[in-house]
């Protein structure tokens, strides 16, 4: 398994390139399946992955409408954390920051994890106050946490401006040590190599256009490579939710389509070795190995599935980031591109059976998908393989919305713009 | 995205507040019926394509607007006040 070794690269090197393999197959679909899984972005691949290594299934099929990686798996600004508030949340992302851990060894694919520290700023006594109460609620439940001084802050990123002169002066922040960033289209390509290799059929421009029922049933997909049968199908297409689900006559969902923009800069020398998020607005940074400073803020917010935005956003979010580092006032932007996010009503995602007999469906990931990339997966097998959620998606459902059991992270009430 | 206030005329999309999907109907607030409660509260149409939506001028006039916007382009094909007498009456466009 060592196809990427020194010596492998050496000698690939020395032969002009010609030798390398491709890292998964590209089979034409199969009649039938044991699983579908609709959407080859991170948690479809994680989820085919799991599937076969967890449960065993590996008569399974991942229909990807574009190239593999083409959405937001390779659109994300790259964070990994898990320092949410509310038990179930925290549970659940703290099982996958776990899992992140040993992602790399796990798949023998290098996804450059890079535990280099999440930090929220805060600007207000009454703000730091609520993230020592987020951090103990952290530490309670045994995950990572300590509330950082400005002069602490400081120390670890010389560029940020603390002056008391500044428009919302810095009071403190809550990092978290262990979150940093991986790259996200290892994260794809390991997920989609170590599925292939137990055998799964990683099918790509193979875009869904129908489902297949008896009855109330749904028994397979139509597509634009023809139909395809399988006794259960999971649906993980993010932004697309609203689609695909409308396909199988499913027009509401607690859900809206929106879209968030995010930004590289040119490459400049190390500056910045942890991410950052600026507590007055909305803004989130780091640092890419290649050098480029990778942000981004809030939605656009507004129902989009145009993957672009408007100028406000970014204006917000440029004045955010030289807010905090105003050395970078002249460093000029290099990309902007969007994504599409499925926003739930409640901030939190939805991983369930149903809402249709042999239907599954993954989806709500606001816009915190990556981070969730191998947890994702893993509920999601499990919920497909056993018929019933693991214990750490068990309260993920979309009847919570009906019995009123939000996962409300912010407290704020329904609302699609909440993550 | 400039979006032609029925009474200011094309302004900035930052002027706007999004209200969201337009399609819901609120229940009688006497009503026990949880699932239409339900429906208006949590549920929303995400069509990839026309949407009707509630926008309001809050950076301007303050009009609530009916907005006819293409998901997919962000072409906006109509804007009407939510209540169309009002524009009449204060001396904008009916």
């Amino acid at each position: 398994m060592a196809e990427y070794s020194a010596f492998a690269l050496l000698k690939n090197a020395l032969n002009g390139n010609k030798d390398w393999k491709p890292a998964w197959r590209k089979p034409d679909p199969k009649p039938s399946y044991d699983v579908i899984v609709v959407g080859g972005g991170g948690h479809g691949l994680s989820t085919a992955y799991y599937l076969a290594k967890e449960h065993g299934i590996t008569n399974v099929a991942v229909l990807e409408k574009g190239y593999l990686g083409s959405g937001n798996v390779g659109r994300n600004t790259v964070t990994v954390r898990s320092n949410y508030l509310l038990p179930a949340n925290q549970r659940f992302y703290e099982h996958s920051m776990k899992l992140w851990e040993n992602l790399s060894h796990d798949l023998n694919y290098n996804v450059m994890f890079s535990q280099r520290g999440v930090l929220n700023l805060a600007h207000t006594p009454a703000q730091l106050d609520d993230l020592a109460r987020r951090g103990n609620a952290l530490r309670h439940e045994g995950i990572d946490s300590e509330l950082m001084t400005p002069a602490a802050i400081k120390r670890l990123m010389p560029a940020i401006d603390i002056s008391p002169n500044a428009r919302f002066p810095i009071v403190g922040g809550l990092m978290q040590p262990r979150a940093g960033t991986a790259r996200h289209d290892a994260v794809a390509w390991g997920y989609a190599r170590g599925a292939d290799r137990r055998g799964v059929d990683i099918i790509e421009n193979c875009e869904v256009t129908g489902f297949l029922r008896e009855g109330d049933r749904i028994v397979g997909v139509t597509t634009t490579r023809g139909e395809i049968r399988a006794k259960k199908v999971g649906v993980a297409v993010a932004g697309s939710t609203g689609r695909v689900m409308a396909l199988a006559g499913i027009e509401r969902l607690p859900i809206e389509s929106h879209v968030l923009q995010a930004f590289v800069s040119e490459s400049i020398k190390p500056f910045l070795d942890t991410v950052v998020t600026f507590g007055m607005g909305h803004c989130y940074v780091n640092q890419s190995d290649k050098g480029g400073i990778v942000c981004g803020g809030d939605i656009d917010g507004y129902n989009s599935y145009a993957q672009r935005g408007n100028m406000p956003i970014i204006e917000d979010v440029m004045s955010e980031l030289l807010a905090m580092f105003p050395a970078l006032a002249s460093v000029r932007m290099l990309r902007a591109w969007g994504g599409l996010c499925d926003m739930s009503m409640d901030g939190s995602p939805i991983i369930t059976k149903g809402p249709l007999p042999g239907l599954y469906l993954n989806c709500g990931w606001c816009y915190g998908g990556f981070k969730a990339t191998p947890a994702s997966g893993f509920c999601f097998a499990h919920t497909i393989a056993r018929d019933e959620p693991h214990e750490l998606n068990a309260p993920f459902t979309l009847e919570r919305f009906h019995r009123g059991i939000l996962i409300d992270e912010k407290g704020q009430g329904a609302t699609p713009r909440l993550h | 995205m400039l979006i032609n206030c029925p009474y200011c005329g094309p302004r900035d999309v930052s002027e706007f507040t999004y209200q969201g999907d337009g399609n819901r109907e609120r229940p009688d607030p006497a009503s026990q019926d949880i699932e239409a409660w339900n429906a208006y509260v949590y549920d929303r149409l995400n069509p990839a394509g026309d949407h009707n939506e509630i926008w309001q001028h809050s950076g301007g006039c303050r009009m609530h607007m009916r907005v006819v916007r293409n998901t997919l382009t962000h072409l906006i094909s109509s804007v009407a006040p939510v209540r169309p007498h009002a524009a009449a009456r204060h001396g904008g466009k009916p």
